[in-house]
């Protein structure tokens, strides 16, 4: 059994398919790239699976349970964390209370979710900014802050959506590396990115779609040589020289 | 200093009404104890929660006018109404939020808006329950306005403890990650309905208290006074604005100035205007001063717009700005 699985997947939007018919599985531990262009539906797909939109059809299954429906906060408690791409700190918080807030949903006392809350700051390496408030971050510490904060949820998997867009290339480097020790903890990755310097690197499976349809599935080599991916994104003439 | 201020507030109000013994000063401390409270339970919704509340009289009103069918129904003492007024308004908060929590921003405060004319509408209409227009008179149980006094500062001090004990509880910081963000508290697991409906119950609660205080103090009810939009809701919204939104000491400072501003304008500027007008024996400045005298809801809105464009924070919140402000050089000395 799949630790994650989405199956015939389709939204609309009016008259217009944002996802149509996408499916895919996610195994234990790895983590699962998903790649497309601009409005191919990637995000999409993350806001049907945290039920920001409800899918038309299809069905998502975590853990072989039929999550379809949950709602957003169900689903974080059930074990599934996201980030946003366009980031969203609680401003008017300090980064330490940011992450309270997220570390509340697994303790109940205020100690335990202090504790927690320090722990995953540590893990992160952002509990040297834990007392600014969380609106006078800049981008790259609050793409951290939005990992940070879905950590402490305790997710078992974790829906990262371009978190490494807008950072410098140390701030990609260390994005990096925090991926791969979230990984190393056990936690399971979806990730969708269109730097392709980290999708590539640490990807162990990926997924492609455009125009909210499947194009290509399989390790980041394969996806370099399939023709359906280049032609997505450089155009036809490239798929074919 | 900081730390001890709450603590030397408190000693000075418990020996206001030992050393200030006229009625007058007392009648309006306690004013100033109940907007405590009804600012207070705004600040949780509206200041905390970011839920911001038009209707506070509907609560207010459910309250006082608990609190007076107790004697007019049952027969029983209006006191009653301090628990059972809020445990009311609370009946009348659950299936409003319930519904209107769908609701964000201003469509929400539209809705308590409209909560609040309903209610005052069904309080006039059901005559056989509240007597309608006739509204309703309980005879008052103390003479003397100290024991009103105690009470209400007693209910006040309950609900700032109440209120800092929610605020720094798994409810407080829930409240705060959904004024902030919304769609960011759902994903991080909290449940944003529910979450708002607390917040509304908690504000309710207290809301519905100060409104049975004020039916068991005045003696005297109707609906276009407990149920009104501009001397109940608005003014527990000027309460939390000016004392400083989402600031525990906020509501106090704000009900403070809020009752002296209020007086200030209903006295005339504490009888300058009849003052002037007895030395030169003119009507003009007698009818000028009447139409000041009724103007107070305009004083609001001047003193709301300054508030804004100066203290965006309110007293409470920008007050590092205002003694910055006012003691430049002092200030620098402190902390250098």
């Amino acid at each position: 059994m799949s630790l994650f699985e989405i199956k015939d997947l389709v939204k609309y939007f009016g008259g217009l398919a944002a996802v149509n018919d996408v499916s895919f599985k996610v195994e234990k531990g790895e983590i699962f790239g998903l790649i497309g262009p601009n409005g191919s539906g990637k995000t999409t797909m993350f806001n049907l699976i945290s039920d920001y939109y409800r899918p038309t059809s299809g069905k998502i299954y975590f853990k072989g349970e039929d999550i379809t429906g949950f709602k957003t906060h169900k689903i974080c408690r059930l074990g599934i964390g996201r980030t946003f791409q366009v980031v969203k700190p609680l401003g008017r918080m300090s980064v330490l209370d940011n992450v309270i807030a997220a570390a509340f949903s697994r303790v109940n006392t205020k100690h335990q979710a202090h504790d927690l809350a320090m722990e995953t700051l540590e893990f992160c390496e952002l509990v040297h900014r834990k007392d600014v408030l969380a609106k006078s971050l800049p981008i790259g510490e609050r793409k951290r802050l939005e990992i940070t904060r879905a950590m402490a949820t305790k997710p078992e998997l974790l829906l990262l959506d371009e978190t490494a867009a807008g950072l410098n290339p140390s701030e990609l480097d260390a994005a990096i590396e925090l991926i791969k020790r979230i990984r190393d903890k056990g936690v399971t990755i979806i990730i969708i990115e269109h730097i392709m310097k980290v999708i590539m690197t640490i990807s162990d499976r990926i997924h492609a779609i455009n125009f909210g349809q499947t194009i290509a599935e399989g390790t980041p080599q394969e996806m370099a040589n399939s023709p359906a991916v280049i032609e997505a994104y450089l155009g036809e003439e490239y798929a074919h020289s | 200093m900081r730390k001890y201020s709450p603590i030397l507030l408190l000693f000075i109000l418990v020996l206001f009404p030992i050393v200030v013994r006229d009625h007058y000063h007392q009648h309006l401390m306690i004013l100033v104890l109940m907007w405590v409270v009804i600012g207070s339970g705004w600040n949780v919704i509206a200041g905390y929660t970011g839920q911001v509340s038009f209707g506070d009289a509907a609560f207010f009103g459910t309250g006082a006018y608990t609190a007076g069918l107790f004697v007019t129904k049952l027969g029983l003492s209006a006191w009653w109404g301090m628990l059972f007024g809020g445990i009311a308004a609370m009946a009348i908060a659950f299936p409003f939020g319930w519904i209107c929590f769908r609701l964000r921003g201003a469509y929400f405060a539209l809705a308590t808006l409209a909560l609040n004319e309903v209610m005052r509408h069904i309080a006039t209409v059901w005559e056989s329950l509240t007597d309608g227009m006739v509204g309703i008179l309980v005879m008052q149980t103390f003479v003397s306005k100290v024991p009103y006094y105690y009470i209400a500062l007693g209910l006040a001090v309950i609900s700032i403890i109440g209120v800092q004990i929610i605020m720094g509880s798994k409810w407080g910081y829930y409240f705060v990650s959904i004024r902030e963000d919304q769609d960011a508290a759902e994903s991080l697991g909290i449940n944003t309905h529910y979450y708002k409906m607390l917040s509304l119950n908690v504000a309710a609660f207290l809301t519905g208290m100060a409104g049975a205080l004020f039916m068991n103090y005045m003696g005297f009810i109707d609906p276009e006074v407990v149920f009104s939009l501009h001397d109940i809701s608005i003014m527990a919204i000027l309460v939390g604005i000016v004392g400083g939104v989402g600031t525990l000491y906020g509501p106090v400072v704000g009900a403070f100035v809020m009752v002296a501003v209020h007086e200030f304008f209903r006295t005339g500027f504490f009888g300058f205007f009849k003052g002037i007008a007895a030395l030169t024996g003119s009507d003009m400045i007698n009818v000028f001063a009447k139409y000041v005298m009724q103007a107070h809801v305009l004083g609001f809105g001047i003193l709301v717009v300054l508030v804004i464009l100066l203290l965006p924070n309110g007293i409470v919140g920008d007050w590092n700005l205002i003694v910055k402000k006012i003691f430049p050089v002092k200030t620098r000395e402190v902390t250098g």
